[in-house]
């Protein structure tokens, strides 16, 4: 029980971005929409290739932590199915946190440019997002998205790896992701460890107590309604795949 | 004259007759306990779909996830100047069961391809492949059609022949296995526009509980329907 006690400021300040969010889930508000969020302001003028990326949200009762949106090149990746999650994918992972996945990558030298979403996407909404960079660097560039169901302990869903690097202006890519789990925490479902609007629990801890340290797909949730009596969730929040769809539209 | 000759051999080549294609396709069902009722089969234009997701079902698709009425669709592909097969099955597709059908899309612009059929039995789901391009090149093509909630009714899962639109409940359970007196598992969707759907909840008591459908039967997970593209 040593876990409750180590917590993660800036995924307590999600906390209540989400408990923010719920209104809108809830009370029907329109969907967000994000500013453009260019890349590194440009020195001079280089040919620049703009994309808009598009993350719908495919659940019915999962909303998404905002997205981590990633330009790179084959050498980064954002996890590896059977290896163990990285310290900052289990800070989005357990809290919806994206900034220190988005720093981890700003530090790789793999990694073109990132971007965030602005805010959570509720179920049935999206939320468009756009990225710039220098045209030279499109030879064997790819993106991937990351964003976590907030109600459950560790899931993540996203894209990875999706070659744009010949997409011309005017075209555009749509992929679909399935569930993963982190690996990071235990899938017990209670309200203290989830920390989007069913639960209003904790989000990143340090602590890995998961089946096995790896990400591997995720299995579902239990709820309430499947006869998991300590769990926060009921059968509104359960999900099958794929959750998200991503479509990529160069721009520019 | 000579340039009217070339005028009508110029406007025999634009006909659309380019993406003509005579196919056959084959519909399984991949589940183990899941009905599925007569499925509309729809070769249409370019942006064209019958559902969306993120966006609400139409009256045509709602009363098809909701009760298996494919008339309207009918009449929407009519409208689209489509080439359709309705109910190829001729009813009902059992588990692990398929149908199969020829399609010819000769003299049409229809390069799209859309099928759905409601799942059985459910509040509103149905299973969808939504407007894939008919490939044109002699060969076999598969694809795995996830189950999606048209997020119209409530997934209650009581069994009582409701099935009209708007009608809540279940409208059948061909399999004969689900229970009785179930006092209803959910309200109104959290998402009610098209998404996908989170699967049933079903319970192990047959004359009560929370719901009417057996939680070891009426179960699925994505894919639950296969089509096999064969362009001939």
């Amino acid at each position: 029980m040593t876990k409750k006690f180590i917590k993660y400021s800036a995924g307590l300040a999600l906390v209540s971005l989400l408990a923010a969010c719920s209104d809108g889930l809830f009370g029907g508000n329109p969907p967000q929409t994000s500013d453009v969020q260019p890349g590194s302001a440009l020195p001079s003028p280089q040919p620049v290739a703009t994309f808009q990326v598009t993350v719908s949200n495919l659940t019915n009762g999962q909303p998404m932590s905002p997205a981590a949106i990633i330009a790179h090149q084959t050498g980064f990746r954002v996890f590896e199915i059977g290896a163990p999650a990285s310290v900052a994918l289990e800070v989005l992972a357990e809290g919806g946190n994206n900034a220190d996945l988005l720093a981890l990558a700003e530090d790789n030298i793999n990694v073109i440019t990132t971007a965030s979403g602005a805010g959570p996407i509720p179920p049935g909404q999206s939320e468009v997002i756009s990225f710039e960079f220098e045209e030279r660097f499109l030879r064997n560039a790819t993106f991937s998205v990351s964003t976590m169901l907030v109600n459950t302990n560790d899931a993540i869903t996203g894209v990875n790896t999706i070659n744009i690097e010949t997409l011309e202006i005017g075209d555009s890519i749509t992929r679909r992701g399935v569930a993963y789990d982190a690996g990071t925490e235990a899938d017990d479902e209670m309200a203290i460890y989830i920390p989007g609007p069913a639960g209003g629990g904790e989000g990143f801890n340090a602590e890995r107590d998961d089946q096995v340290n790896a990400v591997t797909m995720h299995t579902g949730v239990v709820t309430q309604h499947d006869g998991l009596v300590t769990s926060a969730l009921n059968g509104q929040h359960k999900f099958d795949n794929p959750v998200i769809q991503v479509r990529i539209e160069r721009i520019e | 004259m000579r340039k009217l000759i070339l005028g009508v051999a110029a406007s025999a080549m634009l006909a659309p007759a380019a993406n003509a294609v005579d196919f056959d396709v084959e519909i399984t069902n991949l589940t183990n306990g899941i009905y599925f009722t007569p499925f509309l089969a729809a070769a249409h234009t370019e942006g064209n779909n019958l559902f969306v997701t993120g966006q609400p079902a139409s009256a045509s698709l709602q009363a098809m996830a909701e009760g298996g009425d494919i008339s309207g669709l009918v009449s929407d592909v009519q409208a689209l100047g489509a080439t359709y097969v309705a109910n190829p099955a001729g009813g009902l597709l059992a588990p692990a069961t398929s149908t199969t059908f020829n399609m010819n899309t000769d003299g049409t612009n229809n390069t799209r391809l859309s099928i759905v059929s409601m799942l059985l039995p459910t509040n509103d789901a149905f299973a969808g492949l939504n407007a894939i391009t008919i490939p044109t090149e002699p060969g076999t093509y598969v694809y795995n059609v996830n189950a999606y909630d048209a997020g119209t009714e409530a997934n209650d899962e009581i069994l009582n022949g409701g099935g009209a639109p708007g009608v809540p409940g279940m409208p059948a359970d061909p399999g004969g296995l689900a229970g009785t007196g179930g006092t209803g598992v959910a309200g109104t969707d959290f998402n009610t526009n098209v998404h996908i759907h989170r699967g049933s909840i079903g319970d192990s008591d047959p004359n009560g509980g929370k719901s009417d459908l057996d939680s070891s039967v009426h179960r699925w997970l994505n894919p639950v329907v296969r089509v096999t593209i064969t362009v001939n």
